[in-house]
Parts: structure tokens; C-alpha cells; sequence
């Protein structure tokens, strides 16, 4: 076996590590269970509405959506965040350091990734099978296809945050680069409230993204029999695999050269710099 | 030519380095042989940190011949890497791990480079017996003590028993007796796994201390390059000698203090009192050097600079 398929092995590795480290350490995965409870509260609360002109309750055409949105944010500001904070505290420099050691690292983000994005999605389904009755009666195919999509979601998104994590130059760039643009995005998105009430020009702009596609692929999924509340009345899979999938072999074109580029440019004296950098905005 | 020129580790020929219109290197040039502990000695910003990182391959020279372990850094590949292990002036990553944890993980990706005559990496419980961890392994690394976490960085970088090791200002903020610990193991290191040792610091007790040999790092240039007893001889032949003479004190500098000091008691005889000879310390050549080279560059390059400065 190479050297290299050995790191790959030691990244996975690496990822099983990191997230039993999440697990235990209880101030982030405090706040991943926070904000899923803070959407089954959502839930809870539209559980009687009624989407207007159809008789689908509300909280379930919105429980799909919230996963869909949830691995879009966790994938982009997840990735970015995770990277920049990591290029400012050494770990990624630490990587560069050992044989093949990059190759580990990136293969465990994913895995991480992944697997904060599973605990939030699980915890939401949960609050949802409470909420939400037509979720029990989701046939073994649509569940696949939810895994399908949001792995999908994952790889339209996740390389396009490693992308941001290495262009900014602190947690918080990382933090303000995605946070307004992925609000605006999930604000008409559809997410919350069917798009169709919304202006045609801004469905148009939304459709572009992943973030709407992944909310109409976990309806899809979810709510196989609801697709007349859908633009154009049909679920459209070829739109949705397409805009997805374009998304995420553009990123993963992109990322790997930027990836490499930034990691050139890592060195002792540039994370001490860094580091001095983020001394004097702590105070 | 050097009769141990097989073993060069690291080979360094006119470095340059140059940030924006200043030559923070300026024609660096030095040998490392197998097994030789090495100090980089020099003030704050005299370029310690550009040499070192130039040699770990990770900054990009300007000018000039590099080779480490045969190879040049700014073009190395992964197993080079393999064979070089690297300690920097302060890391902070990994907080959330266990000792144990991130040693093994670590030193699984040296597995594929072991050799007979290297075993990589290191088994677990040796290395944290030798920098004294073995008590924290199932510690997190964010609760370390200071000191604990600086031995944690060095297991990190022997981990995959390199055959070079570059330290960067190692033991900075080290109480005397973890200091004391610290230097053991760097002999252990150069003794029994015949690991090549570069270390930068300013710490001129410390390169004393451990190195073979010193090489001072001023104006950007290598000024100086030799044992510690060699480089207080080669700057400082002369000694400094002070009596009273009637309750005046006199001091004088002298190349032979012997003859001098018999001279004076034939003159003064029992008048002399208060007699002290001192022979020039490391510490009096190293700041003498130091200061040589930050008040005037005594090249002629410098000189040139001078002159284009002046010119309207």
C-alpha cells in the first residue's frame, strides 16, 4: 500500500477521532442540539397551519426544507469556519508537517463535516416524527434518496467553503463572508415560506444556488405526493441533480488548487502573524 | 574540502532572501554534518526564523544553493518530509485531542518510511517516556501546562525519528529546571538516534549549552562559526585587567595578561590591590559581534548602500 492510500486510511482515521473529540466536547455540540431544538420548535408551532390552497400542514413542508438548509449552511460556513480557525490556531501548518499529512486532514474534514451535519439532520427528523405524521409513513426509497440528495448537498457546498477558509484572513472573514449572502439566500429560498410567493426574478436568483435545491430535494423526498405547491407544479430532477451537481464539480475543480496554494503560503512566522493578528482583536 | 563531506546534512551556499527593497539574508553559507547539534544564534530579527523555514521548505528563497538531506526544500516531496522533523516557536492546535491520541495518529503516517536501521514511528510509550508525558496520556493537549505542551511539540516533531530536527527557539519560557530536562534529551536525541539537530535561538546560555557548534547570525550573514570555546578565543584574544593603585582604580586590555600583571607587581609591588583578570566571555564576544554588525556593516557591500543613499 503507498504512502498516500495510508494517509487517506489514517484520514478517516483522523475523522473518527475528531468527532468522538465533538461529541465530548460539550460547548459545540451544545449548540448544534440548540439550534435543531430551535427549529422543532418552529415545527411545533406550525404543526396546524395549513399551506394555503393545498391541505399539507405547514411544518411539513418545512421540516424537509430545514434539512435541506441545515447541510447547505454546514457544509459552506461549517467548511469555512472549521478552516480558517484551523489556519489561525497551527493544526492545518501541523498537517503540512507530516508525510501526506494534508491528505489525512482534508479526508477527516469531510468525514467531520459529514457527521455534524447526520447529528443535526437526526435530531430535526426526530422533533419531526413527533410533529410532522406523514413522515412515519415516508417509503424506504424516499429515505434513501434524503441520504442521496444531502450527501449531494454536501459535495455541491463543502468544497466551495474549503474555498472560503483558505482566501480569508481570520475565523471572522470566514464568519462574514458566508453569514449575510447564505442568510439572504435561505431568506428566498423557500425555506420557511413557499417560493412561489415570491417576485419571479428572485426565484430565478434562488434557483441558481444549492441551498434551494437542497430544500426542494428533501421535499421531494419527504413529501413525494405535494409537488403541485412546487415552481411549475413537477419535482424536477433534472434541474436539481444539474444545479447540484454543477455546483459541486465546479468546487471540486476549484478547490484542490486553492487548497494547495494556501497551504504553500502556511509557515511557522505566517500563523505567528496570525496569531498577533488575533491578540490584538481579542484585547 | 571537509574529511566528513559525505555526511553533509545540510548545505547552504550564498542565501539570500529579500523582503520588498531589504536583504533580510544576505549571502548566508554553512555546512551541518551528521549527528552535529547546531545553534543559530542572533538577535531578534537578525533572520533565524527566514533560515529555518527556508530549510523546512516552507518559504521560498530568493537567491542562493540549498540542500537538506540531499534535497533541495522548496522542491521537496513527501518522504523528504519523513526524514525531517520540525518544532516551531509556539503551536496551539489540537487542543481537543488526547496526548495519546494525537501522537498515535501522527505517527501513523510515518509507518510507510520505515527502515531497519529507523524504525517510524517511534512506539508510543517510549516517546512519552522520553520527554516525560507519560502521566498526561490521556490528558487533553488544551489542558497542558506550558512546559508540558512545549514536550508534547517535541514528541510531535521526533515522531517519526527524524534524521534532522529543526527547533525554533525551543525552550522559551522554560523554568530552569525543565530547561535542564529539555537539554538532556536533546543529547539523548544526538547520541542515540544520531539525529542532526539545528536549533535557532537568542538565548546565548543555551546554545552554549547544547551545541556543538555556534553559528552567530548578524547583518544577515553567518558572522561567526565555531565551537562556543573556539568563537570566545576568536574574537576576544584579549584579556581585561583591573587593580587599584592607591585607591584609584585602573583597567587595562591586554593580549598576554600574564606578562602584564608580572610587569606590574615588579613596578608596584605590594601597592597593586584589587587584581582581576578577565578573559573575554561568549557572551562578551557575542554582543561585540552584534553590535558590530547593527551599528556599521563593515562589508563593502554595505558601503555601496551607504553611497547610493546619499546621492540626491
Amino acid at each position: 500500500m503507498t504512502a498516500a492510500r495510508r494517509a487517506v486510511r489514517a484520514g478517516f482515521a483522523r475523522g473518527w477521532i475528531e468527532s468522538r473529540n465533538y461529541f465530548r466536547s460539550h460547548d459545540e455540540l451544545f449548540w448544534n442540539i440548540f439550534l435543531a431544538v430551535v427549529f422543532a420548535v418552529v415545527l411545533f408551532f406550525q404543526r396546524n397551519s395549513v399551506v394555503e390552497g393545498t391541505n399539507q400542514s405547514l411544518a411539513s413542508v418545512v421540516l424537509p426544507s430545514i434539512l435541506g438548509m441545515t447541510v447547505a449552511w454546514g457544509g459552506l460556513s461549517g467548511a469555512a469556519g472549521i478552516l480558517a480557525i484551523e489556519r489561525e490556531d497551527g493544526t492545518l501548518l501541523r498537517a503540512k508537517t507530516i508525510p501526506h499529512g494534508m491528505v489525512g486532514y482534508v479526508v477527516a474534514k469531510v468525514i467531520m463535516t459529514a457527521v455534524t451535519s447526520a447529528v443535526t439532520v437526526i435530531i430535526i427528523l426526530a422533533a419531526g416524527l413527533l410533529f410532522v405524521p406523514e413522515l412515519v409513513s415516508t417509503p424506504w426509497t424516499g429515505w434513501l434518496m434524503m441520504v442521496g440528495i444531502l450527501a449531494l448537498g454536501l459535495l455541491a457546498t463543502m468544497p466551495w467553503g474549503a474555498i472560503i477558509g483558505s482566501l480569508v484572513k481570520s475565523p471572522q472573514g470566514a464568519f462574514g463572508l458566508t453569514f449575510l449572502p447564505m442568510a439572504a439566500l435561505t431568506a428566498i429560498s423557500g425555506i420557511f415560506y413557499p417560493i412561489t410567493a415570491l417576485a419571479g426574478w428572485v426565484q430565478s436568483i434562488a434557483q441558481l444556488f444549492p441551498i434551494y435545491w437542497l430544500g426542494h430535494g428533501m421535499r421531494a423526498a419527504l413529501l413525494p405526493e405535494a409537488e403541485a405547491a412546487e415552481i411549475g407544479g413537477s419535482w424536477r430532477y433534472l434541474e436539481m441533480f444539474g444545479v447540484l451537481s454543477a455546483w459541486a464539480v465546479a468546487g471540486l475543480l476549484l478547490a484542490p488548487p486553492i487548497l494547495r496554494r494556501m497551504a504553500r503560503r502556511e509557515s511557522g512566522s505566517a500563523v505567528e502573524e496570525r496569531r498577533d493578528a488575533a491578540m490584538k482583536r481579542y484585547g | 574540502m571537509d574529511a566528513r563531506d559525505g555526511d553533509v546534512v545540510v548545505d547552504v551556499d550564498g542565501l539570500r532572501m529579500r523582503y520588498g527593497h531589504k536583504d533580510v539574508l544576505d549571502g548566508v553559507a554553512f555546512r551541518v554534518h551528521r549527528g552535529e547539534v547546531i545553534a543559530l544564534l542572533g538577535p531578534n530579527g537578525a533572520g533565524k526564523t527566514t533560515t529555518i523555514e527556508i530549510l523546512e521548505g516552507f518559504r521560498v528563497r530568493s537567491a542562493g544553493e540549498v540542500s537538506v538531506l540531499g534535497v533541495d526544500p522548496a522542491v521537496s516531496r513527501e518522504d523528504w518530509r519523513a526524514r525531517v522533523g520540525i518544532v516551531l516557536q509556539s503551536w496551539r492546535d489540537h487542543t481537543r485531542w488526547r496526548v495519546k491520541d494525537l501522537l498515535g495518529h501522527l505517527g501513523r503516517y510515518y509507518a510507510p518510511y520505515s527502515t531497519a536501521a529507523r524504525a517510524r514511528p517511534i512506539a508510543l510509550d517510549d516517546l512519552l517516556a522520553m520527554v516525560g508525558l507519560a502521566e498526561h496520556a490521556d490528558q487533553m493537549v488544551g489542558k497542558l501546562s506550558g512546559g508540558e505542551r512545549r514536550r508534547l511539540d517535541l514528541a510531535i516533531g521526533i515522531v517519526g525519528r527524524p534524521e534532522l530536527l529543526f527547533l525554533d527557539e525551543p525552550t522559551a519560557g522554560f523554568d530552569p529546571h525543565a530547561r535542564r530536562e529539555f537539554h538532556d534529551l536533546m543529547h539523548r536525541l544526538a547520541d542515540f538516534e544520531e539525529t542532526t539537530i539545528l536549533l535557532a535561538t537568542h538565548d546565548l546560555a543555551e546554545a552554549e549549552k547544547l551545541a556543538d557548534r555556534i553559528l552567530i547570525l548578524a547583518g544577515g550573514r553567518i558572522a561567526a562559526d565555531g565551537s562556543a570555546d573556539q568563537l570566545a578565543r576568536q574574537v576576544a584574544a584579549q584579556a581585561e585587567v583591573r587593580w587599584s593603585l592607591d585607591g584609584e582604580i585602573f583597567v587595562h586590555a591586554t593580549e598576554d595578561a600574564t606578562a602584564f600583571v608580572r610587569k606590574l607587581f615588579a613596578e608596584h609591588g605590594e601597592a597593586v590591590g584589587d587584581l582581576e583578570v578577565r578573559r573575554a566571555s561568549l557572551e562578551d564576544t557575542y554582543m561585540a559581534m552584534v553590535h558590530k554588525f547593527e551599528t556599521g556593516r563593515p562589508d563593502a557591500a554595505g558601503a555601496v548602500v551607504q553611497f547610493e543613499r546619499s546621492a540626491p
